[in-house]
């Protein structure tokens, strides 16, 4: 992730920018072959290593969910700059202030487990 | 060697480790999804015992706990040995829209203006660090994943949820850099 800038806030905001193939070339090549892979494994039902059936599962259906969610994520995507791997990666690269961007993140989780009963899925 | 590997790294090179990444986790029976370690930490820190969403056999997930931990090492390494220590080379158009906006050039992997220690401390960069790693978190468990769920590993099985949510993760982006940016800064 490092050694492709893919950690890097100037890098989340060119693509938010559209002004840089560079994270879209990313994501784009993990993703065509991320749809081979699983093709070929559900295609010849590959096994893991200790002979089990590959299992895919299936998300469960919703609009809101997914929607309401997903734009709350990424606001803060762009906002840091960082989603949650490459935020540990930054303490790796000892970019300390990170791990602000790293409480809050447990400290949302933690509040999303709480009230998650009241929220629309 | 080391020369080669200290240059930042074409995108396709990260695309292909990703890809491998993904795959390796299926062999060993599990799946590509980092933000799940976020739920884990609250459970192992005990919040299983307030809120039922915690409570469950946080253990049985060390093993990505583990991947978390060789993130962190990842980041480490490539600091520390293959860092060439130049800045990031994001296109002009960018250097020149964050430039209006007050952010200088890059210097680095990361913009001073939020990162260093000194910035991270004042009261405004303290707060971008926290609530958008507060965003980062809540909306992740929210739509149930992250970058790797969603956009990687649900896509890669054509599910249409996962779908949905990386649209999220664009509207929420783009409402950031913006309207909330020129706002900000």
């Amino acid at each position: 992730m490092s050694k492709s800038e893919a950690i890097s806030w100037f890098r989340i905001q060119e693509m938010f920018r559209f002004q840089s193939f560079h994270m879209y070339g990313i994501i784009g090549t993990a993703v065509v072959l991320g749809i081979i892979i699983t093709y070929v494994i559900k295609k010849y039902k590959l096994r893991d290593f200790q002979g089990n059936p590959i299992i895919f599962t299936p998300k469960e259906m919703s609009f809101p969910r997914y929607l309401i969610g997903g734009t709350i994520f990424g606001l803060g995507w762009a906002l840091t700059g960082a989603c949650p791997g490459p935020m540990f990666v930054n303490i790796g690269f000892q970019y300390w202030s990170i791990l602000i961007a790293v409480v809050g993140a447990i400290a949302g989780t933690y509040l999303y487990g709480a009230i998650k009963d009241r929220l629309p899925h | 060697m080391l020369e080669f590997l200290s240059q930042p790294w074409p995108w396709y090179t990260s695309g292909i480790v990703i890809a491998l990444v993904m795959l390796v986790l299926l062999f060993f029976g599990k799946s590509f999804g980092f933000s799940s370690n976020l739920r884990t930490i609250c459970s192992a820190c005990g919040a299983g015992k307030t809120v039922k969403f915690f409570d469950f056999d946080w253990r049985s997930q060390t093993w990505n706990l583990l991947f978390l931990v060789g993130a962190i090492i990842g980041g480490f390494i490539a600091s520390e040995f293959l860092s060439n220590g130049e800045a990031v080379q994001i296109s002009q158009a960018t250097i020149q829209d964050l430039s209006a906006l007050g952010i200088s050039a890059p210097d680095g992997m990361q913009p001073e203006e939020i990162f260093s220690l000194e910035s991270a401390f004042s009261l405004k960069g303290f707060l971008i660090l926290l609530l958008g790693g507060f965003a980062v978190g809540f909306g992740a468990r929210y739509a149930g994943g992250c970058t790797s769920g969603h956009a990687i590993s649900g896509i890669s099985n054509l599910q249409l949820p996962s779908l949905i949510a990386v649209i999220g993760f664009f509207i929420g982006g783009l409402f950031t850099t913006w309207v909330l940016m020129p706002l900000i800064f």
